[in-house]
């Protein structure tokens, strides 16, 4: 599903990745741990294809292809879904013209019908009581004043519904209660498939007790340095990063 | 013009007697030398079949603008206008165009396209030399029983809806009576021009009690669009009347003539309500911001009588240069005006925009909502003034002015003007600027929007609530022209 080889990427000119290597097969679940600013978020962006992030070495093989070159959007209707570490919000469009608008774009753009008014309805109403999102919330602005932890199963639904190949949850536990942390994983368990790949991105171990992963691997400066099966996360949290810290630049 | 010739056919074989008064005779090539003087005048008047009255009345306005000078006190920047190298009248559409859409800007041809307009109506649009007078036949052709309809059930509910000139000659006391009763003939120096030389444009009148039992609008669209560059519009809503009217038109217009002054007065009277909503979309120029429209608008609306109520909606996109406030004054106690205004400019485009709601009655309210998007190099200003006089006790002001930067190279300003000479008035002011922000633009992408759909969405959803105060059938129209205005303005 995803092979990344030797990438390197840059903001600014200042390099951030600096040779990662990494594969996930299809339908495992990875996770990736390590420490503040070790660069987890960055891979994640330049896996979607944010602008302003260079690519200046290595290959990203998303299904086959090298997706270096492509636009973000393509990624998207692909099926490479990011579940933002900070959702954005926007302002006077309801949370329920965005899911589909965002569910007919993509379709679009592999060629299928865009979805009746009432085949979506019966879509989101199906995920969003599943996540415990309300009508309400979804009638209102996206994101707008929703709470850290209501943004957080906001994106869930959004995977949930464009039903991605590849879905990449950056801290998608942070700023979760118990429950909504329960909530949240039940609904991303739910997702898993032989057909769908995960790289789940996370601090705690919390999370890998419900959405237990194949593999575990540990980022810093900006490279995979280790990977091993769960066991690696509990490792991780009882002695930290120390052993991975001062990693050669 | 596959279309077009084959209306001119189907023309022909009817009766072509049919035809040889009205409509067409009036649509013969007419065009008046270059420059203004008091012949001018009274040759306008004379083509309009017009009583003595109004020749004075146009001449006196003529005499009074021979003293005045252009104002500059706004924030648009433009070559001095040669106010004797411009044609003042013109049988419409008789002046020089392109001869086909051939040599019509071709991303003008492409928004036609895109907004679905159909093939002969685009003619008409981008100005092609003869498009007019062949559609206007056309139009007759076509939509005979639409008008007779319309006018019937209009004048079943005593509605009065025509021309200006037709007012003119059919309802002289009531023309008299209103007419520069909210614009005076000197207001200012555009007003006070197109006093001199307005050429046509609507007149409503609603009698007491009446609600007008449609929206005044779509009927005409094509038929109205010839009215020219001074158009005049009158509306009187007697007491208890409620009128909602719509003007223009979604499509954008090109036009030869760059100068275009319109003064429209509202005149509502107690209990009486009109809404009059506007969409604005004259040619901007081409990229390089040549050849677009100025628009020197007066409009304004008199609450005249007591608990009476104007709101002013207006979806401004287009043009080179707009400069347009259209302001309430609240005369009646209890009168209440509004106004909901998206000001939308891209590549050079500069818009000087924004309302006054001068309190002169008690209790009276106001509300201004202006939400200004500027992209590419445009220049987008808020200009609001609200004041409340000595008697105005328990004035009420909202005011809520909302900018948003698309790129970094247009500018947003707000200019607000508050004066209250009553302790009791209560005015609120509350102004935003935002950029659509890079991380908000990349959030859309990721979820399978492309760029132009993400703007699209976010600034259809920054302007929302000024798009709920228009028309329904319009709302959706004017969603997607300010989608196709801003295209091109990221990425
Ligand atoms: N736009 C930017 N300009 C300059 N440096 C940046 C930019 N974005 C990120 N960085 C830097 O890149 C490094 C990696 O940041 P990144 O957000 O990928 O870390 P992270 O592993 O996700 O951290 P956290 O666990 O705190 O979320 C950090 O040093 C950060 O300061
Ligand atoms: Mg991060």
């Amino acid at each position: 599903m995803l092979e990344i080889k030797n990438l390197h990427a840059s903001i600014d000119g200042k390099e951030i990745l600096r040779g990662v290597d990494l594969v996930v097969p299809t339908g495992e679940v990875h996770a990736i741990m390590g420490p503040n600013g070790s660069g987890k978020s960055t891979l994640s962006y330049v896996l979607a294809g944010r602008d302003g992030y260079d690519v200046t070495d290595g290959e990203i093989i998303f299904d086959g292809e090298n997706i270096v070159e492509t636009a973000p959007e393509e990624r998207a209707s692909a099926g490479v879904f990011l579940a933002f570490q900070y959702p954005l919000e926007i302002p006077g469009v309801a949370t329920m013209t965005f899911l589909k608008a965002a569910l007919n774009a993509q379709r679009k753009a592999r060629g299928e019908d865009e979805l009746t008014t009432p085949d979506f309805m019966r879509r989101v109403k199906a995920a969003s009581e599943k996540l415990n999102v309300t009508q309400e919330m979804l009638r209102r602005p996206l994101n707008v004043g929703f709470s850290g932890g209501e943004k957080k199963r906001n994106e869930i639904l959004q995977m949930a519904l464009l039903e991605p190949k590849l879905a990449i949850l950056d801290e998608t536990d942070s700023g979760l209660d118990i429950d909504a942390l329960r909530v949240v994983s039940e609904g991303v368990n739910a997702l898993r498939s032989p057909d769908r790949s995960m790289l789940v991105i996370t601090h705690y171990q919390r999370l890998l007790d419900h959405i237990v992963p194949d593999k575990v691997h540990v980022m810093s400066a900006g490279r995979i340095v280790r990977t091993g099966g769960p066991e690696l996360a509990l490792e991780l949290e009882a002695k930290g990063y120390a052993d991975y810290a001062g990693e050669p630049a | 013009m596959v279309a077009v010739q084959e209306t001119v056919d189907q023309v022909r074989q009817i009766d072509v007697d049919q035809y040889k008064y009205g409509f067409v005779t009036d649509i013969e090539t007419e065009l008046a030398p270059k420059g203004l003087s008091e012949d001018i005048v009274r040759f306008i008047s004379a083509k309009k079949n017009e009583p003595e009255w109004m020749l004075e009345w146009r001449l006196d306005a003529y005499r009074r603008w021979l003293t005045m000078t252009e104002p500059t006190w706004s924030r648009v920047h433009y070559p001095k206008i040669d106010f004797e190298d411009l044609h003042y009248y013109a049988a419409p559409k008789s002046t020089a165009g392109p001869k086909s859409l051939d040599e019509v800007d071709p991303e003008l041809l492409a928004t036609y396209e895109k907004l679905g307009i159909p093939l002969r109506e685009r003619e008409i649009l981008a100005g092609v030399e003869g498009a007019g007078s062949r559609v206007a036949v056309d139009a007759v052709f076509d939509s005979v029983s639409v008008v007779t309809t319309f006018k019937d059930e209009l004048k079943k509910a005593g509605v009065i809806f025509c021309s200006i000139s037709e007012a003119i000659r059919e309802y002289p006391e009531i023309v008299k009576k209103y007419l520069g009763s909210v614009v005076p003939v000197t207001d200012n120096f555009y007003a006070t021009l197109n006093s001199a030389v307005f050429s046509d444009g609507s007149f409503v009148y609603v009698p007491e009690g009446v609600r007008c039992p449609m929206e005044l609008s779509t009927y005409f669209r094509i038929n109205e669009r010839n009215t020219g560059q001074f158009e005049r519009t009158l509306i009187i809503a007697e007491k208890g009347a409620y009128v909602s009217y719509l003007e223009g038109c979604t499509a954008p217009m090109r036009d030869e003539n760059q100068l275009h002054a319109a003064v429209v007065e509202l005149i509502a009277l107690d209990d009486a309500e009109i809404k009059y909503s506007t969409v604005q979309n004259w040619y901007p120029g081409d990229k390089e911001g040549k050849g677009g429209i100025y628009n020197f608008v007066t409009k304004r609306g008199d609450c005249r009588g007591d608990r009476s109520k104007i709101s002013w909606t207006q979806v401004e996109t287009g043009s080179a240069i707009t400069w347009k406030y259209p302001s309430c004054i609240l005369r009646g106690d209890d009168s209440q005006g509004e106004f909901y205004s998206i000001a939308v400019s891209n590549g050079y485009q500069q818009v000087d925009s924004g309302t006054k709601m001068l309190h002169l009655g008690k209790n009276t309210k106001s509300r201004i909502i202006s939400k200004g998007i500027a992209a590419g190099r445009s220049d987008n200003t808020y200009r609001g003034l609200v004041s409340a006089h000595r008697k105005a006790s328990g004035a009420r002001n909202f005011t809520n002015c909302d900018s948003l930067l698309i790129g970094d190279q247009c500018g947003a300003h707000t200019v607000p003007y508050i004066e209250s000479k009553n302790a009791s008035a209560v005015f609120e002011h509350e102004a935003t600027t935002s950029k659509i922000a890079d991380d908000q633009l990349f959030y859309c992408l990721q979820r399978g929007l492309s760029s132009e759909e993400a703007v699209a969405l976010i600034v259809n959803g920054f302007v929302k609530d000024v798009i709920q105060q228009l028309p329904m059938e319009f709302a959706v129209e004017a969603q997607k022209l300010i989608s196709i205005s801003l295209e091109g303005s990221v990425g």
